[in-house]
């Protein structure tokens, strides 16, 4: 008989019923929930209130008013007499990618330097070491700043700056590089190369048929390479290699033609990606060091080569401890970037948060779309990651 | 190694060669630095990048800077064009250091930086902290902090919160939101994992949506926004508003640092503690805590670490922390765009203060280390 069955008799009294373990939860969850709902309750009335007072007028149709700004940077058509919806998408874009560049570089960055911290060469790992500490112990809004300084103020002028190689050309006004103009029949190319992807992913379960039935292994990544690389190469010259090139030309005071990134970019895009670099690379390396040293041991033992064995039995262990954290980085890196505002990087939080809301003084609707946004990108990545982490759970006891 | 093992034939000893003979640091240099050719590339790359880098700084930041004797960067440039113009620092320290605190009245500012220096040896030395009442004249000295800087009491002029500026804002909100996001992050946590739902539910949403959000926009929401959810014609003042969001902000992340830590926990401490009859509340703060604090302290501090490089965050709502200070001084005509010198300098104050941070959990991690490690 347990102690809740002795006091369910008797809750005769106020005090008794307190007393009781599972009546005081309820009641305490009880008095929690009207708690919250007054205090959200008189939120909504103070706002309310407010808005009423000081004749706010509440809608989202200011969306569809002319911006009337101008945005240095565009992934899709946008001028100033477009609306703030578009600007505000043209904001997301930027946001994404900014966020996707960065989380690519920052992971070659981490996990380079992570491996190399842990390489036997002491100038390597120390060198390592500086860049992780410097790195991870300044603020992240100094960094992207000091990076801007940098390209602002130590980059060559447009009149004087010499190309780094040709049609590669370092300024303070940005990175000049030739760009590749797809003519006629390069549309091939693009098919050649998912045909390799998609021929490459049945050449794998072939593979790993012919290892299960026959125990012969197969050369899967050179014939991957070869098919995802090779057989666009092949059609490239076959169609008679339809790539036009337009390379930057100093045409008064700035550079024409090709493809520009633009100082403000080039700047968050470095600062996110090292600083968080730096993070990843501690990451990896913990991770690496979490794989008990009797794993590699035991693969030694059963005859397999050490490249195989960092690579079938290390390396999976080690993502396990890995990639959650690494997750967690890519969403900071992701909400980090909303800092570009300090030095004028057009994401949402700069568009719609910036310019937009200072022109419709719609500060709680552009707050409201603004944090759903960021919301959603968080929520719906750790979503993902929690699905990966039940996947690769260590299935104990 | 292997062919000699084959070639081995029973009563025949292989010819090995013989142990080497090296020491010191010759010996470590070959097997740390040139045991194979490409470690040799490696090595040889990595110092000539050392090189390149350690020995123009050295000259830029030191020989050719400039500290003194210069009123402007013209003069900077004309005592020695190559170096940094550090007297830009010198000229302005007090506004680094005080912001725009009245100038006669900064003793009270370093009056609080001693008592602060006091309450963080409190905290940290454990013989200071052993000694009774140590805590109380913690508190008294936090109290004293407070009514020093902000004043309107006991006499002193009170000095409004747009004037508070430079270092001393960093360590205003950065110690606060350390000290007062410590004990909610504990809250949270505990009601994350409660096995009351609606403490759970409510700590979840709200831990999840802090986490989910750029600190940049609840800045905003601080700046902008409060205002609109208070009654009207409640005006608090900007600083208290950042400090409480900064506050929740990092609770947040603690909180999810600490349920890791609780999570550790085996389970059989939990029984343990229960069989010995004890209340929730008891064996939370007798058992439980203790453990799971211990194992989280690496998280903790990390994430103080990040609360205080986030301090620099407010200067994009119009506070001045020392980027602030520094961003209005750069754009001085007498010191315009001495960007590099101005974020060197700043950079090293945080790194400092971060580095030491985490150098301590270092140290404490050693400490409190009661061996269940393998």
């Amino acid at each position: 008989m347990s102690v809740s069955d002795v006091s369910e008799k008797a809750p005769s009294s106020l005090g008794a019923m307190w007393r009781d373990k599972k009546t005081r939860a309820i009641i305490m969850q009880i008095v929690a929930v009207i708690a919250v709902l007054l205090f959200f309750g008189w939120l909504v009335n103070n706002t309310v209130s407010n808005i009423e007072n000081l004749g706010i007028k509440v809608g989202f149709d200011f969306l569809w008013n002319t911006a009337s700004y101008d945005i240095n940077q565009t992934l899709i058509d946008y001028t100033a007499n477009d609306t703030h919806f578009r600007a505000g998408l043209v904001g997301l874009l930027n946001t994404l990618l900014v966020a996707v560049c960065g989380v690519i570089l920052a992971t070659i960055l981490g996990f380079s330097a992570g491996v190399a911290r842990l390489s036997n060469n002491f100038v390597l790992s120390r060198l390592m070491q500086v860049y992780v500490e410097a790195v991870r112990n300044v603020p992240v809004l100094l960094q992207i700043l000091l990076w801007y300084g940098i390209i602002l103020h130590s980059f060559p002028r447009v009149k004087a700056a010499e190309p780094i190689i040709e049609g590669v050309i370092a300024t303070n006004r940005g990175l000049f590089l030739p760009q590749p103009l797809p003519q006629d029949g390069f549309g091939w190319v693009w098919i050649a190369f998912f045909a390799g992807i998609i021929g490459s992913f049945f050449f794998r379960r072939y593979a790993k048929k012919a290892l299960d039935s026959t125990g012969k292994q197969l050369p899967v990544l050179w014939a991957s390479l070869g098919l995802i690389i090779g057989l666009p190469i092949i059609v490239y010259f076959l169609m008679g290699q339809p790539l036009g090139v337009s390379m930057p030309e100093l045409k008064g005071f700035n550079y024409k033609g090709g493809f520009a990134i633009k100082p403000e970019f080039l700047a968050l895009w470095l600062a996110l990606s090292i600083y968080t670099g730096a993070f990843i690379a501690e990451i990896v390396r913990a991770g690496i060091l979490s794989v008990s040293h009797g794993q590699s041991e035991a693969a030694h033992a059963l005859g397999i080569k050490p490249s195989l064995t960092m690579r079938l039995v290390v390396v999976p262990q080690a993502l396990r401890v890995i990639i959650p954290p690494l997750i967690s980085q890519y969403l900071n890196l992701t909400k980090n970037s909303s800092l570009a505002i300090a030095i004028g990087y057009m994401d949402i939080v700069a568009t719609l948060g910036g310019i937009s809301l200072n022109q419709s003084g719609r500060a709680l609707e552009i707050m409201l779309i603004i944090l759903s946004v960021y919301l959603f990108l968080s929520l719906s990545i750790s979503g993902v990651m929690n699905i990966y982490n039940e996947r690769v759970k260590l299935v104990e006891r | 190694m292997s062919e000699q093992t084959r070639d081995y034939v029973l009563g025949e000893h292989p010819e090995l060669p013989a142990p080497d003979q090296r020491s010191g640091f010759v010996k470590w240099a070959m097997e740390n630095l040139f045991s194979s050719i490409g470690n040799s590339v490696v090595t040889i790359v990595g110092l000539y990048i050392l090189y390149l880098v350690i020995p123009p700084f050295i000259q830029w930041a030191i020989i050719d800077s400039v500290v003194l004797g210069a009123e402007s960067r013209r003069e900077c440039q004309a005592i020695n064009p190559d170096g940094a113009c550090w007297a830009f620092i010198y000229r302005r320290w007090d506004q680094f250091v005080y912001g725009f605190y009245p100038a006669p009245e900064r003793w009270r500012v370093n009056l609080s930086f001693v008592f602060v220096a006091i309450i963080i040896a409190i905290a940290l030395v454990e013989k200071l902290r052993a000694i009774k009442g140590a805590i109380w004249v913690a508190l008294a000295l936090v109290a004293a902090c407070a009514i020093l800087i902000v004043g309107g009491m006991f006499g002193l002029d009170r000095v409004p919160t747009n004037k508070f500026g430079g270092f001393m804002l960093t360590l205003i909100i950065g110690l606060t939101g350390i000290f007062a996001s410590l004990p909610i992050g504990i809250v949270l946590a505990l009601s994350r994992l409660s096995s009351l739902p609606i403490f759970s539910i409510f700590a979840t949403i709200f831990i999840e949506f802090i986490r989910g959000v750029p600190l940049i926009t609840l800045l905003f929401i601080a700046s902008t926004l409060l205002s609109y959810f208070l009654p009207p014609g409640t005006n608090f003042d900007l600083l208290v508003r950042v400090l409480i969001m900064v506050t929740l902000f990092s609770a947040a992340y603690l909180a999810e640092v600490i349920r890791g830590g609780l999570a550790a926990i085996p389970r059989g401490q939990y029984e343990a503690a229960d069989a010995l009859g004890l209340s929730y509340w008891k064996s939370m703060r007798l058992i439980i805590l203790p453990q799971a604090l211990k194992i989280s302290i690496p998280g903790i501090v990390s994430s103080f670490i990040g609360l205080f490089k986030d301090t620099t965050l407010v200067l994009i709502i119009g506070l001045l922390d020392p980027l602030g200070i520094g961003q209005a001084a750069i754009a001085d005509v007498k010191w315009i765009a001495l960007s590099n010198e101005l974020y060197v300098f700043i950079a090293l104050f945080f790194f400092v203060f971060c580095f030491s941070m985490s150098r301590y959990s270092l140290y404490l991690e050693r400490k409190l280390h009661t061996g269940h490690k393998r």
